[in-house]
């Protein structure tokens, strides 16, 4: 079913892809490859003699602040892996395997991460789970006992897999679902049912997504700088980088030590689900098939299922709710809810930090419309030309996702602190247009992503009858692809714009005055004082709705892009 | 495929099998009803499948025949009515305890599994001794050719390979019936020629009750030894290939399996017996029992040839011509009726030109009266 997709026109340009491969290897090379190379030969380097040398890593790990953060972020990744399988299980279950209404509400919850990033709802989940929180309030008024849930590394593990366990959600359903019907079938039809079947089939054949979903989330929470920074919670390596670097200076090894761990185990994670899923393609593409059978519930079943779902909803929206009540409330302390409720914070949200929207929408933008431009030529050099190492310009852009926000931007403050902008002759390094690149070269890979499905869905065939028909290379591409392709290049700009609009760890570290920042900053500003809460509150449900219409537009046009294919596409082709 | 795989020793099956129960079992299918929703999928079938019969469902897709495979195995809606193997109803009864064979279209080999754990696994559920499964699963790859195979795991195999492993798979539990979901459809044409042979051949050494759901007539007339032609949830016609072939039963029939002209018209007492007269005022022989009234008649385009005499010859003139390697298949115009002729290719002759006037003769009691 492939054959055809990946079926190349004959070429018969020369120059063009290589010119256009050969500006994106120059882009990627001096914003992503240098960068990092540069942070991890530093933490290979003597700081005095600039010699190779080891003496970093001693020094890392004799410090007994430096071996409890390396443990605490191994312990809060893993624990939160823990904890977000709990939560995904059950839902991916009921959703995949039972003919439930409520699988509507679970599988909108999968958009949760996208939408907001969990650092803006951390401080409402300190007053809503916190020692004096809301929950406890009542625990101690009605039971005299308190549960701890923010406490220290907890708060860091319960905000962090509330917030991604959709990622193990998304992919164990999905692997779920790819389980052809007749799989089950053909054991049922050999005697194997209920329990004995599930373990002996169902579960080896969902393993993949399961690793794939839950390494995805051991790193997003070991590399995450915003989330502990806003609870307080210091002893971590994302933050150890960051205080090193932003107090001791861009000289300081222990940044660069740091930076390579963290390295190290995106990496290792990547492995891992990699390993889980080599050759491993389960889904079936013979005819006949179909997806896994469901079945009905009966009553208690469904009231069950009812409970556990609404339980995990109202756990998973508590940020949300908490953050909405604090950008409304006047002062919350030491109460349930808010003494009273005011619409100030957001008036002060839009009045003193207009220039943080602002910078966003310009930054978030530019960086969403770089990537669909760099991953539109990438998507088309490595799907249609034959050009030589036409892989490893792919291979180069997605490997972006392995390099965390922080290890991107010490590498940028490196490499470019040096770097005299041309006019102005201001350091490279603190200029905004530096914060956009960061942003663009994280996001590519979800942009390069959206391009290569949208061109994938194009039929070779579509181009060689415009070329049949006359039309040149450039005049096809421009008539026929890009047209074809658009709604897959919105999504993509609209995924990057609305991911780059609320990072945090990169920006932290590239931000050089506070005109230049964007709202991801502004709200950890505004969070830092107990005063800023409110306002930095409205700020986060301000960035939530832009997030959010923005996420919600892009699923719509992804949808529609799908369902236009269908009625078209997979005529011809063959399976 | 050399050794019959059944076993010798005996073993505690969770089904209500009895021992001696892979003796061939009678498949009666009555009465029986199934809807997806608002669609009426099945619409009272009754069928009557001998002990050991090779028994194909014959129909294009949507005719309900690979959902009465599904019914018979256990899956999908609970249909009503009955159906009994060796006289015990299975409706309402759950997959895994009817112990009935079933090779999916796709397969359905575990792909987390190697050949021999997934041919292993039903013998698994049995609890039969790590032995004797041993024993039994080397037996069953041996039979569909496939033993030095067993530690690969599917995606390592061919179409064709997984097509038997499937196999293997299904009748080594020593199913009471083997039931084949369009085994060949996703083999090339070359394959299915050959599987199809050594399905049959499988079939008779193991003299299980086999049903064999295809949309292929050839597939079908080749290997089976009675077939039931399907559509609109409706069992057409049951008979024997060439019977069926012969004599269909209706328009549908007729034109399914194999070409057919399917002529309009009535029929006449004549002073030498009936005659069969299209709208075009045509006369065509037809049987000579033939009860006057408006009908259609069935006629094969080898039943028509060129060069008939001039007393009950037809002219026509020659529209155009199919070349089919054994014969040519020519679109005759008479009178404005198109009639599909065959005329066998013999080297060295080339093809009557479109134009050309011809005369055709109708071979007596060749022609088939059907119903409106």
């Amino acid at each position: 079913m492939t054959t055809a997709a990946l079926r190349r026109p004959a070429l018969n340009m020369s120059v063009g892809p290589y010119l256009a491969a050969g500006l994106v290897v120059l882009f990627l090379g001096a914003f992503l490859v240098v960068p990092v190379l540069k942070v991890i030969q530093v933490a290979f380097q003597d700081p005095a003699t600039g010699g190779f040398t080891l003496v970093n890593f001693q020094d890392f790990f004799a410090s007994t602040l430096f071996r409890q953060s390396f443990y605490n972020s191994v312990y809060v990744a893993g624990m939160s892996v823990v904890i977000a399988s709990a939560i995904a299980l059950p839902l991916a279950y009921f959703t995949t395997r039972f003919n439930f209404s409520g699988s509507v509400i679970i599988q909108t919850l999968a958009f949760v991460p996208l939408i907001m990033p969990p650092f803006i709802g951390a401080v409402a989940m300190q007053l809503l789970f916190g020692a004096n929180g809301s929950v406890n309030l009542i625990l101690r008024d009605y039971f005299g006992i308190t549960i701890p849930f923010m406490k220290g590394l907890n708060g860091v593990i319960f905000v962090q897999s509330l917030h991604y366990f959709p990622f193990i959600l998304i992919n164990l359903s999905a692997s779920l679902r790819n389980i052809d019907r007749s799989m089950e079938e053909a054991a049922q039809m050999l005697g194997s049912s209920g329990v004995r079947m599930f373990r002996r089939i169902v579960f080896p054949l969902a393993m993949p997504g399961y690793i794939a979903g839950a390494s995805l989330v051991f790193v997003k929470v070991f590399d995450d700088l915003g989330t502990p920074l806003l609870l307080n919670v210091n002893t971590m390596l994302a933050p150890q980088a960051y205080l090193r670097i932003s107090s001791v200076g861009i000289s300081d090894p222990m940044g660069y030590v740091i930076s390579c761990i963290l390295i190290v185990f995106s990496i290792f994670a990547m492995w891992v689900s990699f390993l889980g899923m080599r050759g491993k393609d389960y889904s079936t593409t013979q005819k006949g098939g179909g997806g896994l059978s469901r079945r009905d519930l009966t009553r208690r079943e469904a009231v069950l299922c009812y409970i556990v779902v609404l339980m995990i909803l109202a756990l998973v929206l508590a940020p949300h709710l908490g953050l909405l009540l604090l950008s409304f409330g006047t002062v919350w302390s030491f109460g349930v809810l808010p003494d009273g409720f005011t619409v100030e914070h957001y008036e002060t949200a839009l009045t003193s930090a207009w220039g943080f929207i602002q910078n966003t929408l310009l930054y978030a933008g530019l960086a969403g419309l770089i990537d669909i431009i760099i991953g539109t030529a990438i998507a088309y050099l490595v799907l249609r030309t034959n050009i030589i190492g036409r892989k490893w310009l792919d291979y180069m852009a997605v490997s972006a996702l392995a390099v965390p926000g922080v290890v991107l931007g010490i590498g940028y403050l490196r490499v470019f602190y040096g770097v005299e902008m041309p006019v102005t002759g201001q350091p490279l390094a603190t200029w905004w247009g530096i914060i956009v690149i960061a942003l663009a070269v994280r996001r590519l890979p979800y942009a390069l992503r959206s391009c290569t499905a949208a061109l994938q869905q194009i039929s070779p065939a579509l181009e060689e009858a415009a070329e049949n028909l006359g039309a040149s290379k450039l005049r096809t591409v421009r008539r026929v692809v890009v047209p074809l392709m658009v709604s897959g290049l919105v999504a993509g700009f609209v995924t990057s714009f609305a991911t780059a609009a609320v990072e945090l760890s990169a920006t932290i570290m590239l931000v050089a005055s506070e005109k230049d920042a964007p709202l991801a900053y502004g709200l950890y500003l505004f969070m830092q004082s107990a005063a800023g809460r409110g306002p930095g509150a409205a700020l986060g449900i301000m960035a939530v709705i832009i997030v959010g219409l923005a996420t919600y537009l892009s699923h719509r046009l992804v949808e529609n892009a799908r369902h236009n294919q269908a009625t078209t596409a997979n005529q011809g082709g063959g399976h | 495929m050399n050794m019959p795989v059944k076993s010798v020793t005996t073993h505690e099956s969770p089904q209500d099998v009895k021992p001696g129960a892979v003796e061939p079992v009678e498949i009666d299918i009555r009465n029986v009803s199934l809807s997806f929703g608002a669609t009426e999928v099945l619409k009272g079938i009754d069928l009557k499948i001998e002990p050991g019969e090779f028994f194909a469902f014959l129909g294009p897709s949507g005719s309900g025949k690979s959902t009465l495979l599904r019914a018979i195995a256990g899956f999908g809606p609970t249909p009503k009515g009955q159906i009994l193997l060796g006289g015990q109803d299975v409706v309402g009864m759950a997959p895994w305890k009817r112990n009935v064979g079933m090779v999916f279209q796709s397969y359905a080999l575990w792909p987390h599994m190697s050949v021999a754990r997934n041919v292993a696994f039903g013998l698994d559920e049995r609890r039969v001794p790590k032995a004797e499964t041993e024993r039994r699963v080397k037996a069953a790859l041996e039979m569909v050719g496939m033993s030095q195979y067993a530690e690969r795991y599917p995606s390592q195999l061919s179409g064709g390979q997984q097509q038997r492993v499937a196999l293997a798979r299904t009748i080594v539990v020593e199913p009471r019936v083997l039931l084949l979901d369009e085994p060949l459809s996703n083999l090339d044409a070359n394959l299915r020629v050959q599987m199809r042979q050594d399905l049959l051949k499988l079939q008779r050494r193991l003299g299980i009750t086999t049903i064999f759901v295809t949309h292929d007539q050839e597939e079908a007339n080749t290997i089976c030894d009675r077939i039931a032609v399907m559509a609109d949830g409706v069992v057409q016609q049951v008979g024997r290939p060439d019977d069926v072939y012969d004599t269909p039963a209706n328009a549908f029939v007729a034109s399914f399996l194999g070409t057919a002209n399917v002529l309009e018209g009535s029929v006449r007492k004549e002073a030498g017996g009936s005659v069969f007269v299209l709208h075009s005022g045509i006369a065509l022989p037809c049987a000579e029992n033939a009860s006057p009234g408006a009908g259609k008649l069935v006629l094969r385009p080898q039943s028509i040839s060129f060069g008939g005499s001039s007393e009950n010859g037809l002219k026509g003139t020659v529209m155009s011509a199919e070349f089919l390697g054994g014969m040519i298949r020519y679109a005759i115009d008479v009178a404005g009726q198109t009639l599909l002729v065959d005329e066998v290719h013999t080297r060295g002759h080339g093809r009557r030109k479109a134009g050309e006037q011809v005369s055709l003769k109708v071979r007596h009691q060749e022609g088939v009266l059907i119903g409106g």
